[in-house]
């Protein structure tokens, strides 16, 4: 059964670009799915002020995935340093303050598919909600030691593993006594211009989360509960550091019109 | 069927900003350079990023992705095989300054083939991330030298709203390069994709 993309629908009627309107001669390159859609947040979300202004008010324009959206950088190990997967290691060898933690996970499309050798940068307050940046003027202290920015390349298996601290909660400018959730900040490329994400990584049980339009811009529940690390006790490692996991799913293949029509 | 993950799959991990303090996370000193400085046949791609008040953006990120001048790319889901262009990476990451100015150097991509023996013109794929911005905004950009080929353009042709809408996406010849603002709002906001 072939289920028409509503695009496609919209392309018979003449709403969009031709581009859509079936099968045809030329290059045809397998895109991605476009579930994402579903699960991010809306581009309009006026209880986080910093959206009133910087979201396009006209709807976006849909066009297929050619061979520009399905290539992307592939960057290499020449990207991160040696250490760089470890947070609570910066400069001089003093040692980060805070709780300690292991943080891991799996890259993995949205068919199970590790994505290998793919780049991972983090970057995050210090245990005191303190991020190393001239702009953020929330008096808790800075730390000589931690500056909150890893980088890593996934393995075969798309797992990649971070040491660092666990981060504090800061006050922000958003609304009365704000404060944003423990959080990661986290940056993904994939292997296509189409599955670029970056996101956000929670902490269970965070008592901001009914208080934070951020976290709850992602409109389900299920999507939610997606960007919530869990408690690793395997990871854990005695007298030294709490672990966590966080697995990312970035967005899978569409079949091809191909085998669409066939099936 | 848009935005259904299909049963057994797994749905994506949602976007989420990239906040206000990005810049000592993202900032590598190599971004802007899709190419060396120095390589002959560079060209400066340059231009600034408003919100809706018509202000400057001062803390946002543009990521470029493009073709190399053969309008090929460096990855093996090109099906016509990948092809390396000594010393061009085809992605560039620019930071904004407090004039919301951004910036990169790379070469002018070819054209590129679309669907059903289309030809897209030379343009470049962008994303816009900053503050406020919950998912990273796609958009490209076209050069304003190209006209032959922009009329072409299976993309440009597809848009409903016409000059209007195609301009925004157009970058002005400048010495040295192109220039082209980036408007996430407003009488001329850039176009932007659902990819």
């Amino acid at each position: 059964m072939h289920h028409k993309h509503e695009v496609e629908r919209k392309a018979e009627a003449g709403e969009v670009s031709p581009l859509w309107s079936g099968p045809g001669e030329g290059l045809i390159v397998p895109g991605y799915r476009r579930d994402h859609e579903k699960v991010d947040p809306p581009g309009d979300f006026p209880a986080y002020r910093g959206t009133i202004s910087r979201h396009p008010k006209r709807p976006l324009v849909p066009i297929p995935d050619m061979l520009t959206e399905v290539t992307g950088p592939l960057l290499g190990e020449d990207r991160v340093g040696e250490s760089d997967f470890d947070l609570t290691v910066v400069g001089t060898g003093g040692e980060a303050q805070g709780q300690k933690m292991v943080l891991h996970g799996r890259v993995i499309d949205g068919d199970g598919r590790p994505l290998r050798n793919t780049l991972v940068e983090i970057w995050q307050a210090n245990a005191a909600g303190r991020y190393w940046h001239a702009w953020d003027n929330h008096p808790a202290p800075l730390d000589p030691h931690f500056e909150g920015v890893g980088r890593c390349m996934t393995d075969d298996e798309g797992r990649y593993r971070f040491i660092t601290i666990r981060p504090g909660s800061y006050p922000w400018g958003n609304h009365f006594n704000a404060w944003r959730p423990a959080h990661i900040h986290f940056s993904l490329f994939g292997r296509a211009f189409a599955q670029r994400l970056v996101t956000q990584m929670y902490f269970p049980g965070d008592p901001m989360f009914d208080h934070d339009p951020i976290f709850n811009s992602v409109r389900e529940p299920e999507g939610r509960a997606r960007l919530i690390a869990a408690f690793d006790w395997e990871a854990t490692s005695p007298e030294w550091a709490l672990g966590y996991r966080f697995d990312i799913v970035l967005r899978g293949r569409e079949s091809t019109p191909f085998e669409e029509v066939r099936s | 069927m848009s935005g259904v993950t299909p049963e057994g799959a797994l749905p994506p991990t949602p976007s989420q900003t990239v906040g206000p303090y990005f810049s000592f996370g993202l900032e590598w000193e190599d971004g802007p350079f899709a190419v060396p400085e120095g390589t002959p046949g560079a060209i400066r791609l340059e231009g600034r990023l408003f919100d809706g008040l018509g202000n400057p953006i001062p803390d946002g990120l543009i990521e470029t992705w493009q073709a190399d001048p053969d309008g090929r790319f460096a990855h093996p889901d090109d099906p016509r095989g990948a092809v390396a262009w000594d010393g061009f990476r085809g992605f560039a990451r620019s930071p904004v300054d407090d004039e919301g100015r951004w910036s990169i150097l790379t070469l002018k991509p070819g054209p590129v083939p679309g669907p059903r023996g289309s030809v897209q013109a030379p343009h470049v794929a962008v994303s816009v991330l900053a503050r406020g911005v919950l998912v990273r905004l796609a958009t490209r950009i076209y050069f304003g030298d190209e006209e032959e080929a922009n009329a072409a353009d299976p993309v440009l042709a597809g848009l409903r709203g016409g000059e209007a809408e195609r301009r925004t996406l157009i970058a002005a010849p400048v010495e040295g390069g192109y220039r082209l603002d980036i408007r996430l709002q407003g009488p001329d906001e850039t176009v932007f994709f659902a990819i």
